[in-house]
């Protein structure tokens, strides 16, 4: 049977007055009943982006996407505005980084719930309402019943983003696409956030994708992870491949820079140097290659595609150097090493295997 | 609330005798002309001028006028009386009060009308040639000065000396119990030259208002739940965006009742602001003082007005 939800080569580009932005560039994903995926990566990787066109939010006169989103059997891209409507909220439904101003401020919670039972679901007011308390009652919010007829600004933060998730959950949607939904929270209340929703999932069965830039969130979260760079997923597998053999060099990065507190304290954060590439002049070859420091001369030409690692099942990723290199390279880091001193290994391994001519391309895509 | 609405009503009458003390100097120290010598006649002496002044009061210090004046005010709502027409001048302003009312009220009607659908089409269809062609109109009624855009509209327009007489011109006005026909064709060309500049003003502040609402992250949420886009931007759009315009409407009409001087002179309408030309221009020092008054009155409760409504609009605003 097919996934809930199945990307497949997804592009997204807006035309804007410096040039096309290639916010997504050929992505492919599946999300599926019960099950979790997450999307990670720095702000402007085009993880906000692919959500929205899911949503088709992301219509209009400038933007232009092709590919396919097929959703419970439809291309969810050749829908007209109409049926996306009715699928939006209902089917889909989708939470967002700041729940404060994610809420219409001028109208009370339980007017904002009602609303979004309403649009899909022809009942009376007096039972959208009662099913408002009972949205807010399920996402764990104490005294639902003067709550209702609060504003927004007179909820915590952590309290705003339940209210959020039950607007959300309203219809009880088949796929919940969450973008970033603990990053404007505290810490402790990011914990109950995630906990709650990974509850509602287990009784409700909806597949989730959570899209985050940190890691650290995800760890206990997720069964599969996409890593998303410059509008290209440059690894993906199942949450343990992620963690504990991670392949790309960008993704290596994430894990590093997430504070451990189970690692001695010297050397234990290593930040991604560099800066996001341009998404309108992109980088030749991987686009990594500019922050990537275990970078050779050929990968500032070929460009990389997304391949299975050997001896994982469902583990791909989008990187030229050798798969038995790479693990190398990961063993240092997670041992303490820094990447200016596994760099040797790259030049080593070049000095042992001359690139020029030997290898062909294929090969050194494949590996 | 309550408390707060005591503290602000008591702010409006210092702020009142503020305005009237330096109303008083204003014209003490550098009058229009002196009122006494206007009335002597054609060739006045000393004596005649002197025996003027002294009736008008003006022979006293500034201190004792000012404050029998505003004794007058306190203790009796006394204005004083015009030196011009000797006639008390609260009756005079609530003569004309009721041509000031009339010709703010349309305006404010028609204005309304005809701005806020221009801005919300505009901010909804932004950048498209409706936008664009009703954003050029706009800064053209703005840039053109209301008395110039009266004067050109009586003249193609006022059925005496009009090019098209379609319109009645200048110095038609009947009061609205009298005859409510004449009274509406008399202020018609009047409402539409003074609601011109606002009309355009209020439709570019809410299409830049709107713009920005849309982009706002409760709009995205809007969407997301499945709205229809009219409802996303009627109910979570213009519902956001149209706040500071009710504010700015406030504060617009406390002015214009205070009196549409300009509009007034020129279409020739016996109001307060036509009251406040005259007065000035016969250093009527009464006449002044008392349209002044009335104009501050207007605007300082149109502010008051305004913060409570505010708080009423956007539950977020809260006074104590």
């Amino acid at each position: 049977m097919s996934p809930l939800l199945e990307v497949s080569d997804l592009r997204v580009e807006f035309s804007t007055e410096d040039g096309i932005v290639h916010a997504v560039d050929g992505i492919s994903y599946a999300a599926d009943t019960g099950r979790t995926l997450c999307i990670v990566g720095e702000s402007g990787s085009g993880k906000s982006v692919t959500s929205l066109t899911t949503l088709g939010l992301t219509r209009g006169r400038n933007t232009r996407v092709s590919g396919k989103i097929e959703f419970d059997g439809r291309d969810l891209l050749t829908l007209s505005g109409d049926e996306m409507r009715s699928i939006r909220g209902n089917d889909i439904a989708m939470i967002f980084q700041d729940p404060l101003s994610s809420l219409h401020p001028f109208y009370k919670v339980g007017a904002q719930l009602i609303e979004a039972i309403r649009v899909h679901r022809s009942v009376s007011r007096s039972s959208a309402r009662d099913r408002s308390v009972e949205l807010l009652t399920m996402v764990g919010i104490p005294d639902p019943q003067r709550r209702v007829d609060q504003y927004p600004h007179e909820f915590s933060g952590g309290m705003r983003q339940r209210v959020m998730i039950a607007m959300a959950l309203a219809n009880e949607p088949k796929l919940l696409i969450a973008d970033e939904p603990t990053t404007a929270l505290d810490v402790t209340v990011q914990a109950q956030i995630l906990e709650l929703l990974q509850e509602l999932q287990h009784r409700l069965g909806m597949a989730i994708i959570l899209i985050t830039h940190d890691l650290g969130v995800v760890a206990e979260f997720a069964d599969e992870i996409a890593v998303m760079y410059a509008g290209r997923i440059v690894e993906r597998g199942s949450a343990e491949q992620i963690f504990f053999s991670p392949q790309h060099p960008y993704t290596w990065g994430l894990l590093k820079s997430i504070p451990r507190l189970d690692t001695p304290r010297e050397g234990e954060l290593v930040p991604i140097s560099g800066r996001p590439p341009s998404l309108i002049q992109r980088p030749s070859g991987c686009f990594f290659h500019p922050r990537c420091p275990y970078v050779r001369d050929e990968h500032k030409r070929i460009d990389p595609s997304l391949s299975d690692v050997a001896g994982e099942p469902g583990h791909e990723a989008a990187c030229l150097l050798p798969t038995e290199l790479r693990s190398r390279i990961w063993r240092g880091l997670a041992a303490g090493e820094t990447p200016a001193e596994l760099r040797r290994l790259v030049v080593e391994d070049g000095q042992t295997v001359p690139v020029s001519g030997r290898r062909p391309l294929s090969q050194e895509e494949g590996s | 609330m309550g408390r707060y609405i005591i503290r602000r009503l008591l702010w409006v009458i210092v702020l009142l005798i503020v305005v009237s003390a330096v109303t008083f100097l204003i014209f003490y120290e550098l009058p229009s002309a002196n009122p006494a010598v206007l009335r002597a006649g054609r060739s006045p002496n000393p004596a005649l001028i002197a025996a003027i002044s002294k009736s008008l009061g003006l022979d006293r210090p500034i201190y004792v006028q000012y404050w029998l004046y505003i004794k007058g005010i306190v203790l009796h709502f006394n204005f004083g009386y015009s030196y011009q027409f000797s006639l008390p001048v609260r009756t005079m302003i609530f003569q004309r009060l009721p041509a000031t009312i009339s010709l703010t009220v349309g305006a404010v009607v028609i204005w309304l009308l005809i701005g806020i659908p221009i801005g919300i089409i505009s901010a909804v269809r932004s950048r498209s040639v409706m936008d664009r062609t009703a954003m050029g109109g706009a800064l053209l009624a703005i840039s053109a000065p209301s008395y110039w855009l009266g004067l050109v509209a009586l003249y193609l327009f006022a059925n005496d000396i009009g090019i098209v007489k379609i319109f009645d011109g200048a110095g038609t006005y009947t009061g609205l119990t009298a005859d409510p026909g004449r009274w509406f064709g008399s202020l018609l060309l009047p409402w539409i030259v003074l609601a011109a500049a606002f009309a355009a003003f209020y439709s570019r502040l809410l299409r830049s208002n709107l713009i920005e609402t849309m982009s706002e992250d409760y709009i995205r949420t809007a969407r997301a739940k499945g709205l229809s886009e009219r409802r996303v931007i009627w109910h979570h759009g213009v519902r956001a965006a149209i706040t500071p315009i009710i504010t700015v409407l406030g504060l617009d009409i406390g002015t214009l009742l205070g009196g549409a001087v300009l509009i007034e002179t020129v279409f020739n309408i016996p109001g307060v602001g036509r009251l406040a030309y005259m007065g000035i221009e016969n250093a009527d020092l009464p006449v002044i003082q008392g349209t002044v008054l009335f104009g501050a009155f207007f605007i300082v409760i149109a502010n008051l007005v305004v913060d409570i409504v505010y708080a009423f609009l956007d539950p977020r605003v809260r006074y104590a």
